[in-house]
């Protein structure tokens, strides 16, 4: 299917997890279709970087659970910190292993997982529904109860997908991707490319194929779907268009330019219009 | 020509590596600065060789590259799931940065003002939380100041001494912060009451110019020690090894 059609099943209210991580491998081309749809009122559940940056600068986010939002290479993501410091973006601020802990139990159908990370901190405070739990076992340790993070959907980029669903990730780290799927009710995936199934095997070993079938929706076959974020080993990130990125997202000026130059048509107008802006830079 | 004297960065570079002194094998974890990744490298060139270290992002290294540089031996795999694990597991000790920091060790990357509508939104918790709660964790401040150095942070993302002990045994059980790096001292938190003290005063540094850069009543001892220079050795490797573009000068200018 196409991201127009991914995210044409998908609509407004839904919580949407969101793969990948700060700048990287993160489904842009997706997202890139959901600032096309009308689809609002999202709760987005993310480890944060432009796709957080993206939504809340258009205005499609209701609430966000999130550790952080980031750029990698530039610390802080410029449209989530507009956002949050003009009260726009209603926050559900988590540590990172948290984060991880409530998708996990999602994935396994828990009500919530315990971990140790939260105690003592303001995650507590900011969080007023999190509640402890206390060992029944003779240590009696009070632990936080993570919440399950059940997601209507899951976004999610890769390198490479089969027809049916399978999908394989070639870089070094595949964050979070399998298990944003597991949680989630619908899961589509895109990818640089799709292939028979059988290519697989050549590419890289079976601990590869990170994301299977029967948690899958959707494939969308989206060349260049994670740009501006990296997609090793396909693609590093952009880093001259994260620059510009946020350099516009500094001023509304400059962003309705940007916006308007970059965001206003298809998948295609982007990837020419990126393919310009790289031909004026040389 | 280089100089046999130290500048404030090298001295704060030996401070750095000297957090990890003793840890054994675990993961050194210097983030949020050259000056402390510098510091994790020296320590395993030196004192420390049985640490670990990342490339990074998802590799352990088996050699020690320059910054910058990448390693050339890759000896491990730690992805964002692996390092989670890692730290839940407690065999690793972190050196965050911090926007502010109070006397209890308690530290805000989170956001300034109030939460609800922040003056200015930071990162966000990240994995501060987790990282205080489960292993020992460590501070690096390039500029030391009453800005960063506060009464009281605005958003709790590191766990302090006393709110690890007010969350009770659970929160306090791995919970250590063996150090603070500043540009001008070295602070721990050996006191009777677990508040912040002095532990050393860089070369050249003075305790009224502490006190006066720290946003609340800060202890420092008339015995007060100095903070050790690097040896020969150890300039030798921060100059032509591990820094030679001097990026740490950016960080703490002479």
């Amino acid at each position: 299917m196409t991201a127009d059609e991914a995210v044409g099943r998908l609509e407004s209210g839904m919580t949407i997890g969101i793969g990948g991580w700060g700048s990287r491998r993160k489904p842009m081309a997706l997202v890139r279709a959901l600032l096309r749809s009308d689809l609002t009122d999202l709760t987005v559940v993310s480890y944060g970087g432009p796709d957080v940056g993206l939504l809340a600068a258009a205005g499609r986010i209701r609430k966000l659970v999130a550790s952080f939002a980031t750029l990698d290479s530039i610390p802080l993501e410029p449209h989530f910190r507009a956002a949050r410091q003009r009260g726009e973006l209603e926050l559900m601020e988590l540590d990172e292993s948290m984060f991880m802990w409530g998708l996990t139990a999602a994935a396994h159908r828990l009500p919530f997982l315990p971990v140790r990370a939260g105690l003592g901190s303001d995650v507590m405070r900011v969080n007023p529904t999190l509640r402890t739990v206390t060992s029944p076992y003779a240590d009696g340790e009070e632990l936080v109860a993570v919440p399950a993070l059940t997601l209507d959907a899951a976004l999610v980029h890769l390198n490479r997908a089969d027809a049916h669903g399978n999908a394989q990730y070639l870089g070094p780290d595949p964050y979070f991707d399998d298990l944003f799927c597991e949680a989630a009710r619908e899961a589509y995936v895109s990818c640089e490319r799709v292939v028979d199934t059988e290519e697989f095997a050549a590419a890289g070993g079976p601990q590869t194929l990170l994301v299977q079938r029967h948690c899958v929706t959707g494939v969308v076959e989206a060349p260049g779907g994670a740009h501006f974020t990296s997609c090793a080993p396909d693609y590093g990130r952009d880093e001259a268009f994260q620059t510009a990125y946020a350099k516009a997202a500094a001023d509304p000026d400059a962003w309705r330019e940007f916006a308007e130059r970059f965001l206003s048509g298809d998948e295609e107008d982007y990837r020419a219009a990126v393919a310009d802006s790289v031909r004026e830079a040389s | 020509m280089s100089s046999a004297v130290a500048t404030r960065a090298e001295v704060c570079v030996v401070a750095c590596a000297e957090a990890w002194r003793g840890d054994g094998e675990i993961l050194a974890s210097p983030m949020g600065g050259v000056v402390p990744t510098a510091g994790a490298r020296l320590a395993k060139l030196t004192f420390a060789p049985e640490l670990l270290l990342t490339d990074g992002e998802a590799m352990l290294a088996a050699d020690v590259p320059a910054l910058g540089a990448r390693p050339r031996v890759i000896e491990g795999w730690l992805p964002y799931r692996s390092h989670l694990a890692l730290v839940a597991g407690g065999r690793r000790h972190v050196m965050m940065g911090a926007s502010q920091l109070d006397r209890h060790g308690n530290q805000n990357i989170s956001c300034v003002g109030d939460w609800r509508r922040p003056a200015r939104q930071l990162i966000g918790v990240r994995g501060a939380p987790a990282n205080t709660l489960n292993h020992p964790t460590s501070y690096w401040i390039p500029r030391h100041s009453p800005r960063v150095l506060v009464e009281r942070v605005d958003m709790v993302s590191g766990v302090g001494y006393d709110r690890a002990a007010a969350a009770g045994p659970s929160a306090a059980r791995f919970h250590r912060i063996p150090r603070v790096v500043t540009d001008l001292a070295v602070l721990d938190f050996e006191t009777p009451d677990r508040t912040m003290r002095v532990r050393s005063l860089h070369p050249g540094v003075t305790a009224e110019e502490v006190r006066a850069a720290t946003g609340f009543p800060l202890d420092v001892p008339p015995d007060v020690q100095r903070t050790r220079d690097p040896t020969a050795a150890e300039l030798r490797l921060i100059r032509e090894v591990l820094d030679p573009a001097a990026l740490r000068d950016r960080e703490v200018p002479a």
